[in-house]
């Protein structure tokens, strides 16, 4: 693996083997006084976040310190990408420096592809190597995240092939449903979309999933269910008429919650809009998979880090 | 005019709308005889074209030459070198330039700076509106009257969005014996918009382009220029959808034509993945399913022209992310080999098609009375030669534009222009111009 852009560049077996060392690095943390490996001793890993963003940027930073690689952190404001410098001119300046790996998040779709390509050319000449991540490139994909949900998934239910997944909300905007249809079709699950027409892409119907408008006939069947969020512009927009509404329709309240199976784990890939999105009981249930998931983002995130840097075990 | 001042031209064994071969003597820039084993004059040059095709000097009316404003990225002189080496003898200039073309003094000024270079007749595209602003009507009358003679006006690049702005510009319009070029995109459904919404886009996270933005617009500005009696003309029109509205509308009668690029009749959206942005363009590109459309609708007429929205953007304005990449390729230069490919090669054009949709009707639409002529005795020779057997491969720094990024990079094309002559003088020979 050279970097990590899209959930479409994993097949199962790769997947499954980032999900596996993922395991194996929870495992070997677990009831550690001292959290640090010497996995990625003298390695650079430098994040770029052209978003605000504070839990993908922390967790990539956490999953770098505890293998004991330098982490930099770069943020747009405050260096000189205010100054009007291309993504291009900073991208190869920190590969100059030294990054072995430049993880990404940025506002365009293709961000990260358009600097791997960057990277790969320049590196060419300098022999040198950097990886790329893709911490999330506009409404695109978020590939960690995706794989912490598997992760997460793969804890609460001991598998994903064959199990019902419901994604529901804001896939329109939403690149954690495009990279978590990607990878949970990849594993074999059943994954149905659920939202109202004006927050799913035209195109939809082409991806590897199943499509509905109505989450209350969906919820008694489906082995999880994953509420995205809806972000307040989206209000202004004329997506839909109201947050009531909205609400309404596509809200996980309690009465809601108790349609789906038992077990069912509720994921959110957060921030929460607790009330219009997750009633705040339901958030707070056992049934809720949220916390679990920040967790696992630290231990896929470091196995991302390990498989790019140290390359994946035989 | 004494006998010493005249310039002859022979040209040997070519073979007019891919006939029979023929000499042709040209005579002070007009055609003076056709036939074979032809003598000329003892001064004469010659051009032995060696059984290349010959047809009217090509006609585009759509390029942005990016002067004045825009010069890194394409100046009138590299725009001119551009064409003649695509075998164009016409350009229209678009006004979307710093300053836009919305006054007398900038037409003039692109004119003129058209004809110093003499090359191809640059015809600058007056603005609709003040500064492209959509809100006030720019002085058509005073461009159309200057030396610029402005026959052509348009917002390209932008929508004239408001209906009532449309309208009143149509009625404006006939009275002035121009035509409106409208780019048909409804802003209020494409903002933000970065790709062909559909299948691509929503996997590609790229905010999407409906063809509905086109056609709704086609639409009203057909029944706008219906009620009008003014000519309509639609710019790169890239909807399978928008030639049925273009059918409807040319059978009751409407003065519409319509012109498609050669990006659109070969280059699908297939191509976004990757997101090099050589191939963002507006409108977008879309599916085979319209490519396959544009090119029939093209062989049938429905289509008048193609027009190659040559769009020649600098390194700095492509190679970045996606989002923040200025739409637009370069043209001039691969248009006639995409148009072989496309047309020619499966057997929906011939070359009397090639002339028409390249030259004829082009020079027709634009109202360029010395354009797109037949090619017989006492027409005006203004010519491309082409070899219908070359191939070569596309070098996006071997081409003449300022820009060199281009999305036919490395690719194979059919057809090459080997020569273009501009009433009698020889503005490219051997493919290389002549200064």
């Amino acid at each position: 693996m050279r970097h990590l852009l899209s959930v479409a560049d994993l097949d199962a077996t790769a997947a499954t083997a980032l999900l596996d060392t993922s395991d194996r690095l929870r495992q070997a943390l677990l009831g550690r006084e001292v959290r640090k490996l010497p996995t990625l001793r003298g390695r650079t890993v430098i994040t770029m976040f052209y978003e605000n963003s504070t839990r993908t940027r922390v967790s990539f930073e956490i999953a770098g310190k505890w293998m004991s690689a330098d982490t930099v952190n770069v943020s747009a404001s405050g260096s000189s990408v205010s100054k009007g410098e291309s993504l291009r001119d900073t991208a190869l300046t920190l590969s100059s420096m030294g990054a072995d790996c430049v993880v990404v998040r940025h506002p365009a779709s293709g961000a990260a592809h358009r600097l791997a390509g960057w990277m790969d050319r320049g590196n060419e000449t300098t022999g040198t190597h950097t990886s790329i991540v893709n911490a999330g490139d506009g409404t695109h994909e978020h590939p960690t995240q995706a794989l912490l949900d598997a992760a997460t998934l793969r804890e609460r239910l001991g598998g994903i092939a064959g199990r019902r997944i419901g994604i529901v909300g804001d896939v329109l905007h939403s690149r954690v449903a495009r990279s978590n249809v990607l990878l949970l079709a990849t594993l074999g699950a059943e994954v149905v979309l659920i939202a109202p027409p004006t927050l799913l892409p035209v195109g939809v119907e082409q991806w590897p999933c199943r499509v509905g408008h109505e989450l209350d006939p969906e919820l008694p069947a489906l082995d999880a269910v994953m509420m995205l969020r809806v972000q307040a512009e989206r209000m202004h927009g004329g997506f839909f008429p109201s947050a009531r509404e909205y609400a309404i329709g596509y809200g996980l309240s309690e009465a809601r919650a108790a349609l789906l199976p038992d077990d069912a784990p509720i994921l959110h890939p957060g921030p929460m809009v607790r009330g219009m999105e997750i009633a705040p009981a339901v958030a707070d249930a056992p049934s809720s998979a949220v916390l679990q998931q920040v967790r696992n983002g630290v231990h896929v995130r470091m196995a991302v880090l390990y498989h790019l840097l140290a390359g994946a075990p035989e | 005019m004494s006998r010493d001042s005249m310039s002859s031209l022979l040209i040997t064994n070519a073979r007019p709308y891919g006939e029979d071969p023929v000499d042709v003597l040209v005579t002070d820039g007009v055609v003076t005889s056709i036939g074979t084993g032809l003598d000329a004059p003892s001064d004469a040059d010659t051009l032995d074209a060696g059984g290349a095709v010959l047809l009217p000097g090509f006609v585009d009316l759509h390029v942005h030459l990016r002067e004045p404003g825009g010069e890194e990225s394409e100046t009138i002189e590299t725009g001119s070198h551009a064409a003649a080496l695509g075998g164009f003898t016409a350009v229209f200039a678009m006004p979307n330039t710093d300053p836009v073309a919305d006054s007398a003094v900038v037409v003039e000024h692109v004119r003129r700076r058209g004809e110093e270079i003499g090359l191809v007749d640059v015809h600058p595209v007056g603005a609709v509106t003040v500064g492209l602003g959509g809100e006030r009507l720019a002085e058509m009358g005073t461009m159309a009257a200057s030396r610029a003679q402005v026959r052509l006006f348009s917002d390209d690049g932008r929508c004239v969005n408001d209906p009532l702005i449309m309208r009143r510009a149509l009625e404006y319009a006939s009275s002035l014996g121009v035509v409106i070029a409208q780019h048909a995109e409804d802003h209020r459904l494409t903002g933000g918009a970065q790709a062909h919404e559909g299948a691509v886009a929503s996997r590609l996270g790229l905010s999407g382009w409906p063809a509905s933005a086109e056609e709704t617009i086609v639409a009203r500005d057909c029944a706008l220029a219906r009620d009008a009696k003014a000519a309509l003309h639609v710019c790169h029109i890239s909807s399978a959808r928008t030639i049925d509205v273009l059918r409807t509308a040319k059978a009751a009668g409407v003065r519409v034509s319509a012109e498609v690029t050669p990006h659109h009749l070969l280059l699908t959206d297939g191509r976004l993945t990757g997101y090099d942005p050589v191939n963002k363009v507006n409108p977008p590109l879309r599916t085979a399913e319209d490519t396959r459309a544009m090119r029939e609708a093209l062989a049938e007429g429905v289509i008048d022209v193609v027009a190659t929205d040559h769009a020649p953007h600098a390194a700095q304005y492509k190679d970045t992310e996606w989002s923040a990449a200025k739409p637009g390729m370069l043209g001039l230069q691969t248009a006639l080999s995409v148009l072989v490919e496309t047309m020619v090669e499966p057997g929906l054009l011939d070359w009397h098609g090639v002339a028409r949709v390249l030259s004829e009707r082009p020079a027709e639409i634009g109202g360029l009375p010395d354009q797109g002529r037949p090619i017989a005795e006492g027409e005006p020779a203004t010519f491309a030669l082409v070899d219908p057997d070359a191939q070569w491969t596309v070098r996006g720094a071997a081409l003449a534009s300022r820009a060199a990024n281009t999305p036919y990079e490395g690719m194979r094309l059919p057809g090459s222009v080997v020569a273009t002559i501009l009433r009698g003088r020889i503005t490219v020979r051997d493919g290389k111009v002549q200064a």
